[in-house]
């Protein structure tokens, strides 16, 4: 087995692991009291403006709106792990039809690992420090490495030639 | 039929049947609970402007279970038709996974079975509720549901098991998959490879221009809709309610595009390795593949497209979902017409 396939193969394995213990752990400690948190205040915010209660209205609109950002980028994180980690899977299985050197494809196969790790990672980071320009950037630079490293294997399966060895 | 190909013939019935219950679901149930969530949440502003807090929660406590009926049937949905990707990786590692045949076939009985059962306790938690539950808070169908669950991750660890003797002896439990360099099979690759592209970059684009935005707009709104109905403008208010909706529309059709363009790549490449196991004539295994394609670019581009024309996209959108329906039950014909060549050779391997 090429290094480039180990790299897609064993790294898509271990990151769709490190997923599901995540989105398990979440699920266990995280996910019902946040979910209660988030449809609590939103009742709470319209309760309290029927009891004309402005101001505690307002704060529990604003800990929904707090809430809903952290909830939806841990799904988001859980479920972009699993899915970058089972493309980088099924690419393993068919990397040596990509009719570049193995330098390149070893080049590219770390690209398409390095931002599934990033990615993903960088929302998750976001929940603790809320509009982070830093991990915004990396929450930037994580798909543009799948993306260019997914072109570029576009590209090489296109490219006429024999495959590499298997 | 030998594990492999009760993978295979599970994996793609699974994924049909989760598409078939999508589609119904999309056409029949999701704009009727969308609607009658807009309606609780005009009733919470009426009930806001009469001074009513008791009210409030009532229709929060009703709203909460619109929002159950829709989430659970998503859920199924998604469960149904990631439990056949799953089905049809293991049908990849098969060659690897070092057990004897009898009880490669059980553990593959034994996922296709989990694969039915989760997303059909899934379906049934909003109905079932707690009805004769010994639980305080877990019902009858979450624990049909849990089960299952746990059965297929018994299968995985089954799998990883013999995966690991495989590593020790590095000889193979059986044939890998022929390398079949059909017409088919490239255009499934490199079609899928470019919908997960595709997907990708729509992706990135949504993320890079709306995603934030949209977030400060469901507060915002939500705020100029409990002032409006504070002030006893439900005329406002209604606007406002209508503007939340047409939010969560845009929201969910993004979403949508995004999430289907890219499974429908993964579907396409994985259906690639599997064609050997499809025993059809060319110019059939053609058609089917041409089916497959255009309907997983049309679904995700019209679903995209019902902002701006509305029900007639869902519709155009339904039917390309149909499409990938009808080219999966065409390559589950050819699985059955299929002799157990492969199954042969894998038998013959194993003795």
């Amino acid at each position: 087995m090429t290094a480039s396939r180990k790299i897609l193969l064993f790294g898509g394995l271990t990151l769709a692991a490190f997923g599901m213990l995540y989105g398990l752990q979440y699920a266990l400690f995280q996910e019902h009291q946040t979910l209660d948190q988030m449809g609590g205040a939103l009742a709470q915010s319209f309760a309290a403006a029927a009891s004309r209660e402005v101001a505690q209205s307002q704060s529990a609109l604003l800990r929904y709106g707090e809430t809903k950002y952290d909830y939806v980028r841990q799904v988001d994180a859980h479920s972009h792990w699993i899915g970058l980690a089972m493309l980088l899977i099924v690419l393993g299985v068919v990397f040596h039809r990509v009719n570049f050197t193995e330098q390149i494809r070893q080049l590219v196969a770390f690209c398409l690992l390095a931002g599934s790790v990033l990615f993903p990672l960088a929302v998750i980071l976001q929940t603790y420090h809320h509009g982070a320009l830093l991990y915004k950037a990396l929450a930037v630079i994580g798909p543009a490495l799948v993306i260019a490293a997914l072109v570029a294997a576009c590209w090489g399966f296109t490219r006429a030639g024999a495959p590499a060895k298997y | 039929m030998g594990a492999r190909r009760l993978y295979i013939f599970g994996g793609i019935a699974l994924i049909a049947a989760g598409l078939l219950f999508g589609d119904i679901f999309a056409v029949f149930i999701l704009h009727q609970n969308a609607g009658r969530q807009g309606q609780a949440l005009m009733n919470a502003c009426r009930a806001i402007a009469a001074g009513n807090p008791v009210a409030v929660n009532d229709l929060f406590t009703h709203l909460g279970d619109l929002l159950e009926d829709r989430g659970t049937k998503v859920d199924a949905h998604v469960h149904m038709i990631d439990a056949g990707y799953l089905a049809l990786l293991l049908a990849l590692v098969q060659p690897y996974v070092a057990l004897s045949q009898s009880a490669k076939k059980t553990m593959a009985l034994l996922f296709i079975a989990g694969g039915v059962l989760l997303p059909v306790g899934i379906f049934l938690i909003h109905y079932v509720g707690l009805s004769y539950s010994p639980f305080p808070v877990i019902g009858w169908a979450s624990v049909l549901a849990d089960s299952a669950g746990a059965m297929l991750i018994a299968v995985l660890v089954g799998q990883a098991w013999g995966f690991w003797k495989y590593l020790q002896t590095r000889e193979l439990a059986e044939p890998e998959l022929p390398k079949e360099d059909s017409m088919a099979c490239r255009a499934l690759l490199a079609g899928g490879t470019i919908l997960v592209l595709l997907g990708f970059l729509h992706g990135a684009y949504y993320a890079g221009i709306f995603l934030y935005e949209h977030e400060q707009m469901e507060t915002a709104i939500l705020q100029r809709m409990i002032n409006a109905s504070t002030q006893g403008n439900l005329d406002l208010a209604a606007s406002e309610v209508n503007n939340f909706g047409n939010l969560a529309g845009a929201r969910a059709v993004n979403l949508a595009a995004h999430s289907h363009i890219i499974e429908f790549g993964l579907l396409a490449m994985l259906l690639s390795f599997v064609q050997p196991f499809v025993f059809l004539s060319e110019k059939w295994k053609r058609a089917w593949v041409k089916m497959l394609l255009g309907g997983s670019v049309i679904l995700p581009v019209f679903v995209l497209l019902e902002l701006k024309i509305g029900l007639l996209a869902g519709g155009i959108a339904d039917i390309g979902g149909l499409m990938v329906l009808v080219a999966l039950t065409g390559m589950l014909v050819g699985i059955l017409r299929y002799s157990g060549k492969l199954d042969a050779a894998s038998a013959e391997a194993a003795q």
